[in-house]
């Protein structure tokens, strides 16, 4: 009797013990696999905790304690970098960076999608070649044109102005930008151009009511790689800013290390954090529409 | 109120290919003219030059007393449907509505009324808060079909409008836009359609006249009767007609009697024939639609044998496709006159209606058979 319900429930037992083997093999490949993946994240962000936790340390504990978790938490870094060295607070350096991105990520977005939508739906006489030098302008190394560029603002007497910063770009200078909406718009089908051009619409209606609410995902992707881009140049401000009361952040972070001999590195990163506060906002805040923007688009390949 | 001029319209792009020759049409205030064509025959290029998002390269354009050539596809007084329907993504379907009165400026009043008077016609009055891309692909439809309405156009175009439809819906959109027509011209409201499409029954059902299109030339325009019983040429004949109509290579001689040589058979006719006849022999085709061949009675002369290669019984109806010696027939016989044991040996004999029968010149595809007195 044993025997047989033994012969009877065999391959019953057998075919449950693979399932529940298939079944531990599955959870122990997530386990593996979410453990290497939240390793590596955790190596990746690793600098960026470190970085916000040091900047509640006092200026000697940064270099004796390796540990993120500060001993004594001290929010003396915030309020002694934000009055900085100088006359000014970083308030001010705030307020400048916030000059040059308004205008430079409006006029971006305006100009590059006007500038896209003449290359992806009309047909004008040398337009191969007009987007071919485009294209070009995408490869030349920024490197080789910033003395002559250097030479048009002097002469244009805009040194020391905001203006070197963002008026090319408010006039379609970013090759990229252009090409990137360019591919995007190609792949929108035409009829609901069409459809407004029945209805009535001119170019420009057309562009602005039916383009640019289409192109939305890619145009937000653009204001907020230009965002972050602009937020995080260095070289730009740089060369063509001097006087100090005009900095923008990322000139202001090195400021404080010029000027004291001892670096104070706790007021240094408490300012690295907050500089970072702005573009990680506006990165979260439009995470869904820019996934959409650049994968939808022609970046991706 | 409005009659649409087609004169000698041309279209040459840029790469010199010439896609539409010269082509001449009237469609008159209300009417509903069906153009249709295989694709790649120019129909959809003609009605965008109608709506003006094609340039012409030749020939003019009138919609009622005015030349529109070179007016804005928005001045030109047309409204048009797209087969992708082509509504803004964006814009909630009573915006969807209201766009075109909305650019021309109209007061907000006067566009709620109408957006109101049209949801209501096309019974999509549920469906005006929601998005385009929550409506199914009728109702879509549906709505594209009132953007045109509300303008009150003089013409409106229709570019397949529904052949991103499934069949049935299809068939009761057909009904829909048909009963619109004949509403609209009831109430005296501007009514005249050009509507495109590569499907010869909705073109059959739907059309006032039809314009048989083929490589960028008008093959024939006429009322949907006229195009099934007399067509002019062998592209007609072929393309109107549910199965194809036979055509069948043979040579004709008349002397004495009418003798259409198929093959290895002889065909003679009468004067039902002979009467209709404007030439006296030559290379050519002959025509009989699948409907108006009937299977012989066994003492029955003059009539093609072949060979039964296979059956389709469709239910109220039964195709026969007969192969004679290379030539394939198609044979549809209505269910209740079809009797299997008559064919024996798979082999049949076919008679052809004799008023039914169209001759076509081999070489150019004219209809010889259509003289006066038929």
């Amino acid at each position: 009797m044993a025997e047989q319900i033994t012969v009877r429930t065999t391959p019953e037992l057998e075919s449950a013990r693979t399932l529940a083997e298939g079944r531990r093999m599955h959870a122990i490949s997530s386990a593996v696999r979410y453990a290497l993946l939240a390793g590596v994240g955790f190596l990746m962000l690793y600098p960026l905790v470190w970085l916000i936790g040091a900047s509640f340390k006092t200026n000697t504990e940064i270099f004796a304690n390796p540990g993120f978790i500060p001993s004594e938490p001290t929010l003396n870094g915030y309020i002694q970098g934000w009055k900085t060295s100088t006359p000014y607070t970083f308030a001010t350096f705030f307020w400048n960076t916030f000059l040059i991105i308004l205008p430079k990520t409006i006029g971006t977005a305006i100009s590059c999608a006007a500038v896209a939508y003449g290359f992806a739906r009309f047909e004008f006489p040398g337009k191969r070649i007009l987007f071919a030098t485009l294209i070009a302008t995408l490869l030349l190394p920024n490197v080789v044109t910033r003395i002559p560029q250097y030479l048009l603002f002097r002469d244009l007497g805009w040194l020391d102005t905001f203006l070197p910063l963002w008026v090319p770009s408010a006039f379609a200078g970013d090759a990229f930008f252009v090409f990137m909406l360019i591919q995007f718009l190609r792949a929108i089908p035409r009829d609901m151009e069409e459809a407004a051009r029945v209805d009535g619409a001119n170019t420009l209606q057309t562009l602005i009511y039916i383009v640019v609410p289409m192109l939305a995902p890619a145009l937000i992707s653009v204001c907020l790689f230009q965002f972050m881009w602009t937020m995080n140049d260095f070289l730009g401000p740089l060369i063509y800013l001097s006087s100090v009361d005009k900095y923008p952040v990322s000139l202001a972070l090195k400021l404080s290390i010029d000027t004291t001999e001892a670096f104070q590195w706790n007021r240094i990163l408490a300012m690295s954090v907050l500089a970072l506060v702005p573009a990680l906002t506006v990165f979260f805040l439009a995470q869904k529409y820019f996934i959409e923007g650049i994968s939808t688009g022609g970046v991706k390949g | 109120m409005a009659r649409l001029q087609i004169r000698n319209l041309e279209k040459v792009y840029a790469n010199s290919f010439k896609a539409v020759h010269g082509i001449s049409l009237d469609v008159d205030d209300g009417e509903f003219m069906v153009l249709v064509g295989p694709s790649g025959c120019a129909k959809s290029t003609t009605l965008r030059m109608i709506a003006g998002l094609e340039t012409i390269t030749g020939g003019e354009i009138r919609i009622g007393d005015r030349i529109v050539n070179n007016l804005a596809p928005g001045q030109r007084g047309v409204s048009m449907v797209f087969q992708n329907y082509a509504l803004y993504p964006h814009m909630k379907v009573r915006s969807n509505l209201a766009f075109g009165l909305k650019l021309k400026r109209r007061p907000k009043p006067e566009i709620e009324d109408a957006t109101k008077a049209v949801a209501n016609t096309l019974e999509i009055d549920p469906l005006l808060d929601r998005l385009p891309k929550q409506l199914s692909g009728g109702q879509a439809q549906r709505v594209a079909v009132g953007r045109a309405l509300i303008k009150k156009p003089d013409v409106f175009l229709f570019d397949e409008p529904l052949s991103n439809l499934d069949a049935k819906l299809r068939a009761s959109m057909r009904v829909r836009i048909t009963d619109l027509h004949k509403r609209l011209k009831r109430e005296g409201q501007s009514s005249t359609v050009v509507y495109v499409t590569h499907d010869q029954t909705e073109a059959m059902t739907m059309g006032d006249r039809i314009c048989v299109m083929k490589d960028g030339c008008i093959m024939q325009v006429a009322d949907p009767v006229t195009l099934y019983n007399r067509p002019e040429n062998a592209f007609v004949a072929g393309f109107i007609g549910s199965p194809e109509m036979n055509l069948m290579e043979g040579t004709l001689a008349v002397n004495g009697g009418i003798r259409v040589r198929l093959a290895d058979q002889v065909l003679t006719f009468g004067e039902d024939v002979g009467g209709r006849l404007d030439v006296t022999g030559g290379e050519v085709l002959l025509g009989v639609r699948p409907q108006h061949l009937r299977i012989a009675a066994s003492d029955e002369e003059n009539a093609l044998e072949g060979h039964v290669s296979h059956v389709e019984f469709m239910g109220h109806e039964v195709y026969l496709y007969v192969d004679i010696a290379d030539i394939r027939l198609v044979v549809v016989v209505p269910s209740e006159q079809y009797h299997p044991e008559d064919i024996r040996d798979d082999r049949i004999r076919l008679i052809p209606r004799k008023t039914a029968v169209h001759i076509f010149d081999r070489e150019t595809g004219r209809n010889v058979s259509l003289s006066a007195n038929a």
